[in-house]
């Protein structure tokens, strides 16, 4: 009596809400149980259409017969080249000073490190025109340092460097967030039992920490990216909208929407695309860790 | 020339001293929580004690005094005032744990050929160290799978021979054959019987069977204290701690000796056979404690010296305990019956004649004749 009802949920299952993948679930592997109750489903597939009905809105909006010199006007190919430029200089920038921040925050114990986190994530929480405010009474020609900046010559502000800084800014957390809990999942055992083999610091770093962690690292570099490519507020607040200088995809985006509707779409479903294929083709789901080990058990019994 | 080692840490509640000639293989025993992966953590240099000194072969591994290292921090680094902590990577000293963590991104070959590449051999000759190594558990045909692809038992040797790869000057093996299935167990323990002869090692184990074959000398903690030390045989034989004993399989009574008797802290008296170089009597100001011509000392006797009966036998020299019956299980050809921190192995017939289940009050019988007393 008691066994039919435990077994009655997975009966259930397939016939909810997502009941066409469940019934061509032999594709994948073998049935498991997930005890994921029914109406889980429902809030999922809800959740689910309110990302994708916009986006199908949007591209229906798309005018396919000028699609194509609808994206290829000057303004809008150098919108997107400076684009391109600027989010793989943020993503480049992010790894450089990410990977430290992260290994600092996974790795070692130091007064005032709750302090720091909370500091990197600041940038997820505040509104992006108010981080390119902030950017800009710092490094802008009035700012703290920008005074001094512009004595030696360096003027940031309204420059391609303020936009690849302003796009730093706010996606470093990513990247940073992303490594950590891979740094934290993946433990610190196989850096001891380096060490133990005679293997210094640096050398543990780049023979088994980076590589161990490098899925983590890659999906973190491609959210920054993505992050990048998507800034709009800090970009507009610190660096402008200059045509080939500061006048990014989303920057252009905003701009036509005002004199051609029908460019600003066709550039949008553009950006969509850039940044659906840099996702699809890098980011990988995170894996179940230590998988070989826990399928060697199931084979010793 | 020798390892020495002796170190306090107060949040593990842990302080003992040990030492370890060369060439000789000592084992780590004791109850779980005892300090046993402790101290083989602190020689390894991946945990620090509050104070203590380590040295190698005349090499100081750390030397910390009590409230010297609160800078500890930052890592390590001669600091000031003596103190001193050699990190892992300086101290050559091997580890071989519980899982093989072999980094999955690399192939055995190259996992066993990490140590020697990071000490600054070449690629090709630590390549050539790797395969001599592979080669000498067995284990060459693996070379070029990665770690995903090993069974249990196959990756525990290749991260052995990764361990030996760079000629530690000392091993530390923290349970090694501990997540291992059964059938991988003999072959490990055979070669590592092979490999550690001639070598100085500490193994933690919670088998006898490994102290048995792979140690020269046991050492049993307890509570974050070495409790007791000898040889394996030695130890085993005539064990003096409770945890000991009950590796060797015996029943242990602890109380307070005169004579041929010993007196539980419950008021029940055993007696016994004294055994040890000096006469008990006389070792008035051994202990310290107890009245005079009393010290701590321990009874013990197997389980098979144990008669159980279901009503007090009369007049024989003979002990006698009342005991409930708190388990039986199977043991051998016997039956052993658990009573307490006590145990008799009696035959499936006697069980079934007694009639016996847990929750039982029966008697435990044992002869004083198979009885040692021996001072605590």
């Amino acid at each position: 009596m008691a066994l039919p009802k435990t077994f009655s949920p997975h009966h259930g299952a397939p016939t909810g809400p997502d009941a066409g993948a469940a019934r061509g679930g032999s594709w994948r592997r073998s049935w498991q149980y997930s005890g994921v109750p029914a109406w889980i489903y429902a809030l999922a597939a809800l959740g689910a259409l309110f990302i994708l009905l916009p986006l199908t809105g949007m591209v229906a909006q798309v005018n396919w017969g000028q699609f194509l010199p609808l994206i290829s006007s000057e303004s809008s190919v150098a919108a997107l080249l400076l684009s391109l430029r600027t989010a793989a200089a943020s993503t480049v920038l992010c790894i450089i000073f990410g990977v430290p921040l992260a290994l600092l925050l996974a790795r070692t114990q130091f007064f005032g490190q709750r302090i720091l986190r909370a500091l990197i994530l600041l940038p997820l929480v505040v509104p992006p025109v108010v981080g390119g405010l902030a950017l800009l009474y710092t490094f802008g020609r009035a700012g703290l340092m920008g005074k001094s900046l512009q004595l030696v010559g360096i003027n940031i502000a309204f420059s391609t460097t303020a936009v690849i800084m302003a796009q730093t800014f706010v996606a470093l957390p990513f990247l940073v967030l992303s490594l950590e809990g891979t740094l934290r999942t993946a433990g610190q055992k196989y850096e001891a039992v380096a060490a133990t083999l005679g293997a210094r610091p640096g050398t543990v770093l780049r023979r088994v920490t980076v590589p161990l962690v490098l899925p983590g690292l890659i999906s973190g570099a491609v959210l920054s990216f993505a992050r990048s490519l998507g800034e709009f507020g800090a970009t507009l607040t610190f660096a402008g909208s200059l045509q080939g200088v500061t006048r990014t995809l989303p920057l252009e985006i905003y701009l036509q929407r005002e004199t051609d509707p029908e460019a600003a779409v066709a550039l949008s479903f553009l950006l969509i695309a850039v940044a659906v294929i840099v996702v699809a083709l890098t980011y990988r789901a995170p894996k179940p860790p230590q998988h070989s080990s826990v399928s060697g058990r199931a084979d010793a019994l | 020339m020798t390892l020495q080692l002796k170190a306090t840490l107060a949040v593990r509640n842990v302080d003992f001293e040990l030492h370890v000639q060369p060439g000789e293989t000592l084992a780590i025993m004791g109850p779980n929580g005892a300090g046993k992966s402790t101290a083989v953590h602190m020689l390894a240099g991946l945990l620090k004690p509050d104070s203590g000194l380590a040295t190698l072969d005349g090499r100081t591994l750390f030397r910390l005094s009590p409230g010297g290292g609160s800078s500890a921090g930052s890592g390590g680094g001669k600091g000031r005032g003596g103190s001193l902590w050699l990190p892992p990577h300086e101290r050559g000293i091997g580890l071989l744990a519980q899982e093989p963590l072999l980094f999955p991104h690399l192939k055995v070959l190259d996992n066993v050929a990490f140590g020697p590449r990071s000490q600054g051999a070449t690629k090709k000759a630590s390549r050539e160290t790797a395969r001599h190594w592979l080669d000498e558990i067995g284990a060459l045909e693996l070379a070029r799978r990665l770690p995903a692809a090993l069974s249990g038992g196959q990756a525990q040797r290749v991260a052995l021979a990764r361990a030996l790869a760079t000629d530690p000057e000392l091993l530390l093996l923290d349970e090694p054959m501990a997540a291992l299935d059964v059938n991988s167990t003999p072959f490990l323990r055979s070669l590592l019987k092979r490999v550690l002869t001639g070598r100085r090692a500490i193994i933690v184990t919670h088998d006898v069977l490994d102290a048995l074959m792979l140690a020269d000398r046991i050492i049993v903690m307890a509570h974050g204290r070495i409790v007791e030390s000898g040889p394996t045989a030695a130890v085993l034989s005539h064990p003096r701690s409770a945890f000991a004993a009950s590796l060797a399989g015996l029943n242990v009574l602890s109380g307070s000796l005169s004579g041929n008797i010993l007196s539980m802290p419950d008021g029940v008296q055993v007696t016994g056979q004294p055994v040890g170089s000096q006469a008990v009597g006389a070792q008035s100001d051994g202990a310290g404690s107890g009245a005079r011509g009393e010290v701590a000392a321990i009874a013990a006797f197997p389980p098979s010296a144990v008669s159980v009966f279901l009503a007090p036998p009369a007049g024989s020299p003979r002990n006698c305990f009342r005991v409930r019956v708190s388990d039986l299980e199977p043991h051998g050809g016997h039956i052993r019956v658990r009573a307490g921190q006590m145990s008799a192995d009696i035959s499936p017939a006697a069980v079934a004649e007694l009639g016996l289940a847990p929750g039982a009050e029966v008697f435990f019988v044992v002869k004083a004749a198979e009885v040692l007393l021996y001072p605590a």
